[in-house]
Order: structure tokens, then C-alpha cells, then sequence
């Protein structure tokens, strides 16, 4: 036992060419850091900097009657409300519905069963389908399907459900973000402690009265980065409502489900390939751009805060 | 090595055991029990009696199948897919595996403390209400009641009378152990079953949670898993111990600890195992 300490080697525990390497690849993906944080700064700023100064309260607030070309004349408005109008009939139909489809795949089906990765995989195949697809299968199977069906049902001679409407749109949204959030929820579910589950079952409580008491309350802020992540996408997708929904103008806001809207990320389309004059629109279009950024931005933070709140209040909880 | 296993038996026998009431009536009956998961077979044949209001430890290595066996009593094994399980489990008379077995009920009658403290993330009031709530109990007055009585009777209540609001996950790990059990016994079961209940705690934590282990058999029927050997001996009535998902010998714990019939149960209670 004691000839180990007088033959003890000396501890070189990093040799010079790793501690090389190791500073190589440090140098490497700092730069990736840098490369990507960039990219952004550069577009936010590019934004900031030709939108700022054609940006005002009169443009953002103001229902443009006729000709929205107009610099003098021009407003967003309708697009504003438009947009925050499609992102939240979203939310209000797609998030219950994939938190309940997450809630089935992971405490009501069986984790291994053949049918379940299926599902599973579609879920997941769900997300890489391009946003235009999912344009298509809106107007397929809400406005021609499900829309003039209604119409026939109701005895309509003239297309109510069955022409592109806000819900449509919002619905084909819903679809497409759906997957973003299945897969947040299941993975905060997931994340549970076994232990909280069991002592709930220990003391006698059925499936759903662990779900809503110890998995739901859990799982809340998953479920908001779910939400957080298909608004940011909803937000800015114009691929999905191109056929579903939105208009190229309207002199008024919508009133009904079934009424066109107009969207602001559509709106930097048309500002951008059918002005009459390029030079003239370019800083309204800068500016149209700026208000789709904050608008994203700000929904997000709303979704964010409401979720910092959920978990301070898991976290310190008092009855 | 010697020194140790003779430390071992000289720590054993320095043990005041408890002395059983002999003549309690059973209360578990277990009939060739088996269980599988898969493929594997966790549990092989066993047969035993629990008694009434008495403590009753499972002792053996890691693997041998106590812990299975404990979760079959209160059917929290139902929720592990792959699961069989053959033979029968009488509690009072009735095979708790019978079809027309509400588990609920079973539950209700048969609580559970898991080895790690896992208390909600809720107030201390909100733990130990739970069970209650989650039958519809919502009078105030009630609850307050239920709350105070098993908070006591889990000697907790005097730490945290002033706190019944706080968060449950601020206690210390004793703390929230013995929680754990006040909010076990706020639903007033008959049986308590006990997965290692002290194993993640320090020796005072351990001790008090000992204490109160045995102040509950007075009112209720006490199964516990231990790996602590010496736990066993302080606090049990009776021991059975098992091996490779055999149960190889129940008795008194005196004559597990002291006389054993069987040499691997001598081996395993003096240290000699493995």
C-alpha cells in the first residue's frame, strides 16, 4: 500500500496539442454564436432603420378607404387586427385541441404500441409539411368540404361558410402549428415526477382527477411554450391563408367569422409586388414589416410573461 | 471483517425488540403469490399471513422482489404495463384482484409513503387535504380538522402550524417524508404501506420518522421495505425476508434476528451476504 505514494507519477492531465484543439473549437462555435447573432442584429436593425422614420401612431391606427399606395393616405389598421384577429381564433381552437391529443398520447395510450409511434411520427412529420400545403388541404377540406356542406345543410343559395373566411384561415393555422404544440405538452408531461403521480393514485384519485390536479397544473408551462412558439410562427404564415382566407383589400374590418381579413404579413406581399410605384412604398413597406415584428414580438412576450407568472406561482405556491 | 459481523450481531442483540401481540387476528392474506413483468418473474409462489395492527417489515437484498410485493397490496403495480400477476391477495376476507374491485376504494383503505418524499407542489394544507378533496370534501371546517389531526398525528403539526400555506417542497426532507405520511393517514385507511420510508433521510430524520412509525400501530396495520437490517429489528413485530423473489422465511422478528431457522436469513441479518 505504501510504494503507491513514493512512485507517484506526475499528473499531466491535459497535454498541449488537446488543450490546442480545445481552444480551436471554443474559436469555432464562439463564431457560430457570433455568426448567428449577426445575422439577426443586422436584419432588426436593417428594419429599424428604414421603417422608423415613415413609422407613426396615424399610420398604424388609420383604415385606409381606398388607396393603400398612398403615403399621405395609407394605414394598417384593418391588417393589425386582422392578424391579431387569425392568431387568436387560432390559439382559442388549436391549443386545446393538441393539449388534449398530448394528454391522450401520453397518459391514455400505451408508450410502445405500434399505432402510437404512428400517430406519433405523423405528429411529428406534421411539422415539416410546407406551410402552402397545408393552404391547400384549408381550402380543400374547410371551405370546399366542410364549408359548402354547411351551406347545403343550412339551405344557403349563396356560399356563407363556404368561401375564405377568418375562421378557415384560423383553422388551417391551427392545423399547421398544432404539432408545435402536441410536442411541448408531452414532453412537460413527461417531464413530471413519477413520484407526484403515484402518491396521487396512492390516495385513491382517478386518472382524470391526477391529470387535472398533478399533470395539467404541471405541465402549464410547457403548454405556454407550445403556445408561444405556434403564435410566433402563426403570426408571420401567409402560405396558409392565401386561399383560406385573406383578402387583397377591404374598405372595412371583419364582423364575422365568415368575413375575409386582411393580414399583415399578406399586406408586405402586395406592398412589395403590386405597388405602381417601387420607390415611393419602399419605406411604408419598411414600416408595415416593423409592425408585423413588434406584433409578433409583443403576442409572444404576452404568452411569455403569463408563463414566467404560472411558474412563480408553482414555484412559491401558497392555497 | 470479522470484527464487523460480530459488531453487527452485538448491535442486533443490544436491540429491544417489540413483543407482538400473538393472538392479533390477520388482516392480509397472501396465497401463492406470483408476479411477472414480461417476461421475468419478480415474485415466485409466496404465501403469508399479515396481522392486524402490528408492523410487519420485508426485508432482503435489492431485487428480491418487497417492494413488488408491497405495491401489490394497493394495486399500484396496475399501472405498470407488462404486469402479471397470479394467486391470491385477501384483505379482510375480500381478493382485492376480484373483478368487482373498485381500486379507488382499495386505495382508499390501503395508503401508501414512497421511499423518496414526493410531496405535491402545493401548500402544506393542500397535501394533506388532497385526498380528501378529491371525494368532494370541501367544507372548510372539515378539512381544517382533518388537516390539524393528521398533521399531529404524524408529529409535524408543531413545526409548521404557523406555515400551513407555504410551499410543501420549502420542508426539510424528514419534514417532508412525515408529510407524506400525515397526508396518507388524512384519509383514514386501515393499512399503510411503507416503500423504504427513511432511506433518504439523515439518522435524527430517520429516528423521529421510526418513532412515529410505531406510534401509528396502535391505529393502523404497518407494512414496511426496509434495507435498513437495524430498523427492522427497532421497530417491526414481524419480519419476513426475502431472496430472489422467494420468500425464504417469516416470523417473529426476534426469531428472524435472533434464532432464524433458515442459514440465509442468519447470513443476511448478520451482514454475511452477498
Amino acid at each position: 500500500m505504501s510504494d503507491v505514494t513514493t512512485n507517484a507519477p506526475t499528473m499531466n492531465l491535459l497535454p498541449k496539442d488537446r488543450k490546442l484543439s480545445s481552444r480551436f473549437w471554443t474559436l469555432v462555435t464562439g463564431l457560430s454564436v457570433l455568426l448567428i447573432c449577426a445575422t439577426i442584429a443586422i436584419i432588426i436593425l436593417n428594419i429599424f432603420v428604414n421603417g422608423w422614420g415613415y413609422f407613426s401612431w396615424r399610420f398604424i391606427s388609420t383604415i385606409p378607404k381606398n388607396n393603400f399606395f398612398e403615403p399621405e393616405t395609407a394605414g394598417i389598421l384593418p391588417m393589425i387586427i386582422g392578424t391579431t384577429l387569425k392568431v387568436f381564433i387560432m390559439t382559442v381552437f388549436g391549443v386545446p385541441v393538441g393539449v388534449v391529443t398530448a394528454i391522450y398520447l401520453s397518459e391514455y395510450a400505451s408508450y410502445n404500441s405500434h399505432s402510437i409511434r404512428l400517430i406519433r411520427s405523423a405528429v411529428n412529420n406534421l411539422a415539416g409539411v410546407p406551410s402552402i400545403v397545408f393552404g391547400l388541404f384549408g381550402l380543400g377540406f374547410f371551405i370546399n368540404f366542410v364549408g359548402q356542406n354547411l351551406d347545403d345543410l343550412m339551405g344557403y343559395s349563396e356560399p356563407v361558410w363556404g368561401k375564405p373566411a377568418l375562421i378557415w384561415a384560423s383553422l388551417t393555422l391551427a392545423v399547421m402549428t398544432m404539432p408545435v404544440v402536441i410536442v411541448a405538452t408531452e414532453e412537460a408531461i413527461r417531464a413530471i415526477p413519477r413520484g407526484e403521480r403515484e402518491a396521487s393514485y396512492a390516495l385513491g384519485a382517478t386518472k382524470l382527477q391526477t391529470i387535472k390536479n398533478i399533470v395539467l397544473p404541471r405541465a402549464l408551462p410547457g403548454i405556454m411554450t407550445g403556445m408561444i412558439l405556434a403564435i410566433s410562427r402563426a403570426a408571420g404564415e401567409v402560405a396558409p391563408i392565401l386561399f383560406t382566407g385573406v383578402a387583397y383589400f377591404m374598405a372595412d374590418l371583419p364582423h364575422k367569422l365568415t368575413d375575409q381579413f386582411l393580414d399583415l404579413g399578406f399586406h408586405v406581399f402586395v406592398l412589395s409586388t403590386q405597388s405602381p410605384d417601387i420607390e415611393k412604398t419602399k419605406q411604408m413597406l419598411y414600416a408595415t414589416v416593423l409592425t408585423l415584428l413588434i406584433l409578433t414580438m409583443s403576442l409572444s412576450l404576452i404568452a411569455v410573461i403569463i408563463r414566467m407568472r404560472i411558474r412563480k406561482k408553482l414555484r412559491s405556491m401558497s392555497a | 471483517m470479522i470484527t464487523e459481523i460480530k459488531q453487527n450481531t452485538m448491535t442486533l442483540n443490544s436491540i429491544i425488540f417489540q413483543t407482538p401481540v400473538l393472538t392479533s387476528n390477520t388482516l392480509i392474506e397472501i396465497k401463492n403469490l406470483s408476479v411477472y413483468y414480461g417476461k421475468s418473474i419478480a415474485i415466485k409462489n409466496v404465501s403469508f399471513n399479515i396481522k392486524e395492527k402490528v408492523i410487519t417489515a420485508l426485508i432482503g437484498p435489492s431485487g428480491c422482489g418487497k417492494s413488488t410485493l408491497l405495491r401489490c397490496l394497493n394495486r399500484m403495480n396496475d399501472l405498470i404495463e407488462n404486469v402479471r400477476i397470479t394467486g391470491t391477495i385477501c384483505i379482510g376476507g375480500q381478493d382485492i384482484y376480484a373483478k368487482e374491485v373498485d381500486v379507488i376504494e382499495l386505495r382508499k383503505k390501503v395508503g401508501m409513503v414512497f421511499q423518496k418524499s414526493n410531496p405535491f407542489p402545493k401548500s402544506i394544507y393542500d397535501n394533506v387535504a388532497y385526498g380528501l378533496r378529491i371525494r368532494g370534501v370541501n367544507n372548510k371546517s372539515v378539512l381544517d380538522e382533518v388537516v390539524e389531526e393528521s398533521l399531529r398525528a404524524a408529529a409535524l403539526w408543531d413545526e409548521v402550524k404557523d406555515r400551513l400555506h407555504a410551499n410543501a417542497m420549502g420542508l426539510s426532507g424528514g419534514q417532508q417524508q412525515r408529510l407524506c405520511i400525515a397526508r396518507a393517514i388524512a384519509i383514514k385507511p386501515e393499512i399503510i404501506l411503507m416503500d423504504e420510508p427513511a432511506s433518504a433521510l439523515d439518522p435524527i430524520a430517520t429516528a423521529r420518522v421510526e418513532e412515529l412509525i410505531l406510534s401509528l400501530k396502535e391505529n393502523y396495520t404497518i407494512v414496511i421495505v426496509t434495507h435498513n437490517m437495524q430498523q427492522a429489528a427497532r421497530i417491526s413485530d414481524f419480519t419476513a425476508f426475502f431472496y430472489l423473489g422467494e420468500l425464504v422465511e417469516y416470523d417473529t422478528t426476534k426469531k428472524i434476528f435472533l434464532n432464524p431457522k433458515e442459514k440465509r436469513t442468519e447470513d443476511y441479518v448478520t451482514g454475511r451476504f452477498g
